[in-house]
């Protein structure tokens, strides 16, 4: 038996600690060493491994022993860089020589706070298991007490309102002969009419170039070609100079956070402007990680992202909590969206988005006394964020469903449910069922869906998953080159493909909703509320969302 | 599906001659109920016009309570009719109760106020009847309302006109709304069953409303104690025509544009087009979505028929002078006026809702896409 002291390894792991274990086959590598210049953690390295073989040939049948010195690819097991799974390494090899294979039993959270730094990443909460939003069904199909529409043929408009809606008793209208007119010096607050699902806020910044311009591109082209009315929001982090004085403009939601990055390029640009932007989204908080601000490290603040937020390059770009210069909600809210709908002139709406959570109802409250909210966004706890602390991703926040659910409830009993729309956030699409979960949420009562990850997923190939594969999104060392200011790495993406994607994706979300909404009949105004169309197998569920137990 | 059959004339119309009508257009619907609403009645109410009736069922407990609460209001009972129910082979209808009409007048603080008062006062007088007749069925409050009588009963609806006795003591009415079949996809009973009255407006519809829980909710939510009910989703059609109408004082043309908005791009061929795009949005909740054809009275007696551009099947509406009649089917119109001048018949497009003038001697057409009115005779 070996002593005790050779043996003892402390404070090194096994490599079924790591959660992604490579898998590598020394037959078909051929040593090319695509896999190990590609992997964004330097989990595998070329290494030599000293083999001791036993053979015999020939007419000699004795056996003889040779020693060697192969190359071979070797996984590391140091846990700052452990491999995330990503798989790039496969995609690179010619031979199908090498893979990353999950590990069930892995014991990564057990290890990876070195140095007492929780562990950070990018991405959405791991929970591989069914959403509720993937739970729902949509019962109600008409056939015989009505027929049901044509999904292919029929004309269907598939529109939601971002604006404040007057109720009609407050609409400045006059009777004269017969016929209703506006009033003179009446105020009509803005209202655009958008597809019900949007792109939600990521920042130029945390996404790359390439990212960026690719889904600006893909909604200009939905918009001015495909005529579907898609509106993007800028996250926190402005706005390419150029695009802020184009006619695209109208297109994007620029988004004000705490850290108010982007909005010194953004003020000094508004004389400037040819174009109202669709909206202005305040941030409040974000499903992804509530209580939390935003941040770009600073090895994603590059000349480009420097310049345009207005900051020095490479340091750390943390957002506060909150607004700190605010400081009750009557001023977080409130004042602030009086202040930035003035600074358009009133002509453009201007929302808060928050994060779900048990007090939405204290916001929205607030929201439904003040004219001058547009909407309401709320972004559920499967919403996703480009870096944010693992246990603020894993376990703060409320799923999107009942929140959604309860607000516009509560919208209801106010009899305030058409003035102030609300929009759900926060895993849409999460099993790539866009449709179906936007339908769903719209059913529910919101006015319309928020997507962010299934966007980067659906048209630049994202890795991540609910099994923490990738997840780099915080390191600037994304694989894809899409949360990346590398250019190295972002030169792996292609904008107009991006674009191409994007349209695909909207393209293909607009006809799912239809084969949804033809069965029911709907088909003139969005099924906002209609909730006797859903049903679930799940009781509880049912119980919370005052829909129908189906099994 | 429903069958609709409504008419307006100038002489009083037997509420048989819908009944038959709508028994002509048997094919559509499955004798599952019948219920009429008759507005400007003739015979013995005629006149009686300006006070209020309670139509309705009671058992014999909740006769009790009805008497107990309409004295109790400060109501006194002018005159009574209940018709000669006629049971026997071939009406298959059970009895429920006391098949009341039963004319009221005003408690004696109320018969000077204004015109409002009034109306609040029988709008909460009927809901608290509803209300304490629900738990036990013992009353079905149908209406409550000055000249205006709703009869309502499951069955076949010639077999439940039979049964009412109507065909030797019909009711008489310049006003006479029918329909059979109650609401498709909930369950049958007598509060699911059309026409639906409040406060002066009536409708009937057929087809199912797609849009009913957002269009309920909508209703439910604007703080009025007569959006209650919803056993149907076509009472919908009669709340919308009230909020519309009454609380927001819309002239009826506008009805048809809340329920049935016109596309964005079409608001510029209305003369009113700037506030279309204004009550759509205002109003996106009110929006049926089809397929759906509704006939109904507004207070002044105007009586009307329009449908959305998913119902395949249009209704009609033909007649002259005197007498229309306004008809899910032609056929029905066929029974109740085979005499008439066919090519003056109006079979309603998306655009067009047809109003019969309180009296009965005009027909116009409005189009909802350019707002013109064209009077057809």
């Amino acid at each position: 038996m070996e002593s005790a002291q050779r043996l003892d390894h402390n404070g090194e792991l096994t490599l079924l600690e790591f959660p992604f274990i490579i898998r590598w086959r020394e037959d078909r590598c051929s040593r090319c060493g695509r896999c190990t210049a590609v992997c964004p953690t330097r989990a595998i390295e070329p290494s030599v491994m000293a083999q001791r073989l036993v053979y015999s040939d020939g007419n000699n049948s004795l056996p003889a022993t040779i020693r060697r010195v192969s190359q071979v690819v070797r996984q590391v097991n140091d846990i700052a860089r452990h491999c995330v799974g990503c798989a790039t390494c496969s995609l690179v090899c010619p031979n199908m020589a090498i893979m990353p294979e999950y590990n069930p039993n892995h014991k990564f959270l057990f290890h990876k706070n070195q140095g007492g730094i929780p562990y950070a990443r990018g991405g959405r909460r791991n929970d591989a298991t069914t959403s509720t939003l993937d739970k729902l069904k949509f019962t109600r199909i008409s056939m015989i007490t009505t027929p049901s529409l044509d999904a292919g043929r029929h004309e269907f408009h598939l529109r939601t309102l971002m604006g404040r809606n007057l109720p009609p008793e407050a609409l400045p209208l006059e009777l004269a002969d017969g016929l209703l007119r506006p009033r003179a010096g009446g105020v009509i607050p803005p209202v655009r009419e958008i597809f019900p699902i949007r792109i939600g806020g990521m920042s130029i910044g945390a996404l790359s170039p390439p990212m960026w311009e690719g889904l600006a591109m893909g909604v200009a082209y939905l918009n001015e070609v495909e005529n579907i009315p898609v509106v993007m929001c800028s996250g926190e982090g402005g706005l390419p100079p150029r695009l802020l004085r184009s006619r695209y403009l109208k297109y994007f939601i620029p988004q004000i956070a705490s850290g108010y990055f982007g909005w010194d390029e953004i003020i000094h640009a508004l004389p400037e402007m040819i174009e109202d932007p669709a909206a202005i989204e305040i941030k409040y908080g974000q499903g992804a990680k509530p209580g939390d601000g935003g941040l770009l490290m600073a090895y994603k603040v590059l000349k480009l992202i420097a310049k345009i937020r207005g900051v020095p390059m490479y340091v750390d770009l943390a957002s506060p909590p909150t607004h700190q210069t605010k400081y009750s909600i009557e001023e977080a809210v409130t004042k602030m969206i009086q202040s930035v709908s003035m600074a358009w002139g009133f002509r453009v709406p201007v929302y808060p988005k928050i994060a779900g959570t048990k007090t939405a109802l204290a916001v929205l409250n607030n929201l439904t006394r003040n004219p001058y909210a547009a909407a309401l966004t709320i972004d559920g706890e499967d919403g996703a964020t480009g870096a944010a602390y693992h246990v603020s991703l894993d376990k703060m926040g409320h799923p999107i469903a009942s929140n959604l659910r309860d607000c516009y409830l509560a919208l209801v009993k106010q009899g305030k449910q058409n003035e102030l729309p609300l929009f759900a956030a926060g895993g849409v699409g999460k099993e790539a069922n866009l449709a179906a979960n936007a339908a769903a949420l719209i059913l529910l009562g919101a006015s319309g869906v928020d997507i962010g990850r299934y966007i980067m997923q659906a048209a630049a190939e994202c890795y991540g998953d609910e099994r923490n594969r990738c997840n780099l999104c915080n390191l600037g060392r994304c694989p894809r080159g899409i949360t990346t200011q590398d250019p190295r790495l972002y030169r792996r993406l292609d904008a107009d493909r991006v674009a191409e994607r994007v349209v695909d994706v909207f393209k293909t979300a607009e006809i799912e909703l239809k084969k949804v909404f033809a069965p029911m009949g709907r088909s003139t105004q969005l099924p906002i509320g209609m909730s006797d169309g859903l049903g679930v197998a799940d009781p509880a569920i049912a119980e919370r969302l005052q829909i129908s137990y189906v099994c | 599906m429903c069958r609709l059959s409504a008419i307006s004339s100038t002489e009083y119309s037997s509420v048989m001659e819908a009944i038959i009508a709508l028994d002509t257009m048997k094919e559509g619907h499955d004798g599952s109920g019948l219920g009429v609403t008759l507005k400007d009645l003739g015979g013995e109410f005629a006149n009686l016009k300006k006070y209020p009736i309670f139509s309705g069922i009671c058992t014999d407990a909740g006769r009790r309570k009805l008497d107990d609460y309409m004295e109790h209001r400060g109501f006194a009972v002018k005159f009574k009719w209940e018709p000669k129910i006629t049971e026997g082979p071939g009406i298959n209808v059970s009895r429920r109760g006391h098949y009341l009409a039963t004319v009221y007048q005003y408690p004696d603080a109320y018969r000077d106020r204004p015109q409002a008062d009034k109306e609040e006062l029988l709008l909460g007088a009927h809901q608290d009847l509803r209300r304490c007749g629900a738990d036990d069925e013992s009353i079905y409050a149908f209406s409550l309302w000055p000249d205006v009588i709703t009869l309502k009963e499951v069955g076949d609806p010639l077999e439940v006109g039979r049964f009412f006795g109507f065909e030797e003591k019909p009711l008489t009415a310049r006003v006479v709304l029918a329909q059979g079949r109650q609401s498709t996809n909930y369950a049958i009973q007598l509060y699911a069953c059309h026409p639906f009255f409040l406060q002066g407006y009536c409708t009937m519809t057929n087809g199912e409303n797609t849009a009913f829980v957002p269009n309920r909710h909508f209703l439910t939510s604007r703080g009025f104690i007569g959006y209650t009910g919803y056993d149907s989703d076509s009472e919908i059609f009669c709340h919308t025509l009230h909020y519309v109408h009454h609380q927001l004082g819309y002239p009826l043309p506008y009805y048809k544009d809340v329920a049935t908005p016109l596309k964005d791009c079409e608001f510029a061929a209305r003369p009113d087009g700037a506030v279309l795009g204004l009550l759509k949005r205002s109003l996106r909740q009110l929006c049926i979505d089809g397929p759906n054809c509704s006939i109904g009275f507004l207070p002044d007696g105007a009586v009307f028929l329009f449908q959305d551009s998913k119902k395949l099947r249009p209704g009609i509406v033909g007649g002259g002078p005197g007498k229309y009649g306004l008809m899910s089917e032609e056929c029905g119109l066929e029974q109740l006026l085979p005499r008439r001048q066919r090519q003056s018949d109006i079979i309603p497009m998306r655009y067009d809702l047809v109003i019969i003038s309180p009296g009965a001697q005009e027909v116009k057409v409005w189009n909802q896409r350019n707002g013109s009115i064209t009077t057809v005779n």
